[in-house]
């Protein structure tokens, strides 16, 4: 029972990173209907600037708060210059472009950051009070601030006025544009946004896993997954659905088909909740008017 | 979602638009003959590396022809035909390494195997849309390695060490080295793929295959029987694929589970786009594309070699979203002429 509440646990600790990359998946497909096969590469670009600055000298936190807005105009920077000019063009182009951007987070961080393993450190001291034998106190931070940006992600869409044209601007762009909202930008800002909730995962997985380029190939998979179970066009579901896929695949490798096979019978689960519940377990079955 | 769906069959549509004349033009025939002096002409002219390097590029090729059947003229998405790929590579080295069958006849083994498996696959995944069906392939291509590896199945599949094949020699005392004789007979299969598809294609199939793509439900409508055609599809599609697979397994002379990883997957489906989505002459340039780039982008840089192989995707697409042969036809309808394209 010890050891099952311990995985359970690891599970929801891994679930809670899925679960914050998940939402930048759905916010930049809310925002573009487009997936972000890159997210993850960004989101571990952005945690080897967070590890440079604290090499540089700064102290933790400013280093998070820096690379958070540096991660936002990166990636606000990326959406106007290379995804803009793309808008109207076929959809499998796109993915394309999404892939080079992959391939090029990629070798530009192994290029100028190297491919050794280096170690991040957690801002959550280790013999904080939250922490026990069951859940390391990073553990328990991370998924607190998991919890908190979601907090804060659902009150900036629904309660202020800027979350609230964004999110005008992703149900129907033309009738936001003829009320005034500058839809440009909104995708801009949708994408920043993005990239911001992706380097706070970068930087809260990257104890946990070390810092090297492939860091994020396998969380980008869970993500994604996580985000489709959930219901890609929910963020709510999102955040279940990386928890869920989290738990799932921690468990499943421990206890029933080991390590090497686990991340195909997850997939293989989720694929088969897809084929019950084709929309995701909160999103909505969109209907078709012929 | 909807959407997603929407944009993507209304822009695989206009990809594929001006293609719809069938028949050959005169032009057309002449273009043909010199595709084809060429194709022969390689068999003497190129080396050892440079014969097996053609050969593969033929193997990819009727591997991106077997995705664009699924994708760009069906409208289902796939992130995992690499695992097609995969399966129709192990079909031909399990059936001459422990069958003891003859290599050519391994490679309709491998056809009628991934027409079983794509199938299979594919009758589930008919409730999947877009993205989910994308996720769903995504997870196939990312079981498949892992599968190859299996301890329960090592006996078979060889586990991480792979299986190593022999390189056939040209039979009936030809003159040829076992490279130019590989490289004709792959050019053979290539030309049978290619004759077979652009039948399958020009037929009744072929146009409910396009009508599902540009509107399921007025095709279904119609009389189309959006189920069958669409399973179908995804076996005949992975039917060619294992095909590709299969020859390239003859020609690499050796499988193991980590040539055939999510990365293949990702090449194949960069290649139909780059070659041009819904066209069949795509594929070729889309498998020159794969075999070719990566290595070229090493020599440019050797410390980010991936990132300059990003910079030129990004560039190829802000260039020609339609891929080449969308850039080609462009420039045909900019200069007029009436050399009628082939497929459609």
């Amino acid at each position: 029972m010890d050891a099952f509440l311990h995985q359970l646990l690891a599970g929801l600790a891994s679930g809670g990173i899925y679960a914050s990359v998940a939402l930048a998946l759905v916010m930049i497909y809310q925002a573009t209907h487009h997936i972000n096969f890159a997210q993850g590469e960004m989101a571990m670009f952005s945690t080897f600037i967070a590890w440079s600055l604290i090499q540089a000298g700064l102290p933790y936190w400013a280093a998070f708060f820096a690379t958070v807005v540096l991660s936002f105009v990166l990636a606000a920077v990326v959406e106007f210059t290379v995804i803009r000019p793309m808008h109207d063009k076929p959809a499998l182009s796109v993915v394309v472009v999404f892939i080079g951007l992959l391939v090029i987070f990629h070798s530009l961080a192994g290029w100028l950051f190297g491919y050794t393993i280096k170690q991040f450190p957690s801002p959550f001291p280790q013999d904080a009070w939250y922490g026990s034998s069951m859940m390391s106190a990073h553990e328990v931070g991370a998924i607190f601030v998991t919890l908190l940006v979601v907090a804060a992600l659902f009150s900036f869409f629904r309660f202020t006025p800027l979350g609230l044209a964004m999110r005008a601007a992703a149900q129907n762009a033309a009738s936001s544009r003829l009320v005034g909202i500058n839809v440009g930008r909104m995708l801009m800002l949708g994408w920043g946004l993005a990239g911001a909730i992706g380097a706070v995962a970068g930087m809260m997985v990257a104890p946990v896993v070390f810092l090297d380029p492939h860091m994020m190939t396998g969380v980008l998979l869970y993500a994604f997954a996580g985000a489709l179970i959930g219901g890609i066009d929910s963020p709510l579901g999102a955040v279940l659905g990386g928890f869920l896929v989290g738990v799932l695949e921690n468990l499943i490798g421990t206890y029933v088909v080991g390590t090497e096979l686990k991340l195909s019978v997850a997939l293989v689960l989720i694929v088969g909740v897809l084929i019950v519940r084709p929309a995701g377990l909160l999103g909505r079955t969109v209907v078709t008017r012929v | 979602m909807n959407t997603f769906n929407t944009t993507a069959r209304t822009t695989l549509a206009q990809a594929s638009a001006p293609a719809r004349s069938g028949g050959f033009a005169p032009g057309w025939t002449a273009t043909l003959a010199i595709v084809a002096l060429f194709a022969i002409a390689i068999t003497f002219v190129a080396k050892g590396f440079q014969l097996f390097q053609a050969t593969m590029v033929l193997s990819y090729a009727i591997a991106l022809l077997g995705l664009n059947i699924l994708t760009g003229y069906n409208g289902q998405i796939s992130l995992g035909h690499g695992a097609f790929y995969a399966i129709g590579a192990y079909t031909t080295a399990i059936l001459m390494e422990h069958g003891g069958t003859p290599y050519w006849a391994t490679v309709p083994a491998a056809a009628v195997v991934c027409l079983a498996v794509g199938y299979a696959f594919g009758r589930p995944a008919l409730k999947l849309d877009g993205l989910y069906l994308a996720l769903a392939t995504f997870a196939l291509g990312v079981a498949m390695p892992q599968l190859l590896k299996y301890k329960h199945l090592e006996a078979w599949t060889g586990g991480v060490q792979g299986i190593v094949l022999m390189k056939p020699e040209a039979p009936f005392g030809l003159p040829l080295t076992a490279d130019q004789w590989l490289y004709l007979f792959a050019l053979l299969v290539t030309v049978i793929m290619f004759v077979i598809a652009h039948n399958l294609l020009q037929s009744g199939t072929g146009r409910a295959l396009r009508a599902i793509r540009d509107h399921a439900m007025a095709a279904e409508a119609m009389g189309v029987d959006n189920k069958h055609y669409k399973s179908m599809a995804f076996g005949v599609s992975a039917a060619y694929t294992g095909v590709g697979g299969a020859l390239s397994a003859i020609a690499v002379q050796f499988v193991a589970p980590d040539s055939f990883t999510l990365f293949l997957s990702i090449s194949l489906l960069v290649g139909i786009v780059i070659g041009g989505v819904g066209t069949l002459w795509g594929a070729i340039f889309g498998a020159v594309f794969i075999m070719f780039v990566p290595s070229l982008a090493e020599k440019v840089s050797k410390a980010a070699p991936w990132a300059i192989y990003g910079v030129v995707l990004i560039a190829i697409m802000f260039a020609m979203p339609g891929g080449v042969v969308g850039m080609l036809r462009k420039i045909q309808e900019r200069f007029k002429t009436r050399a009628g394209a082939p497929g459609g």
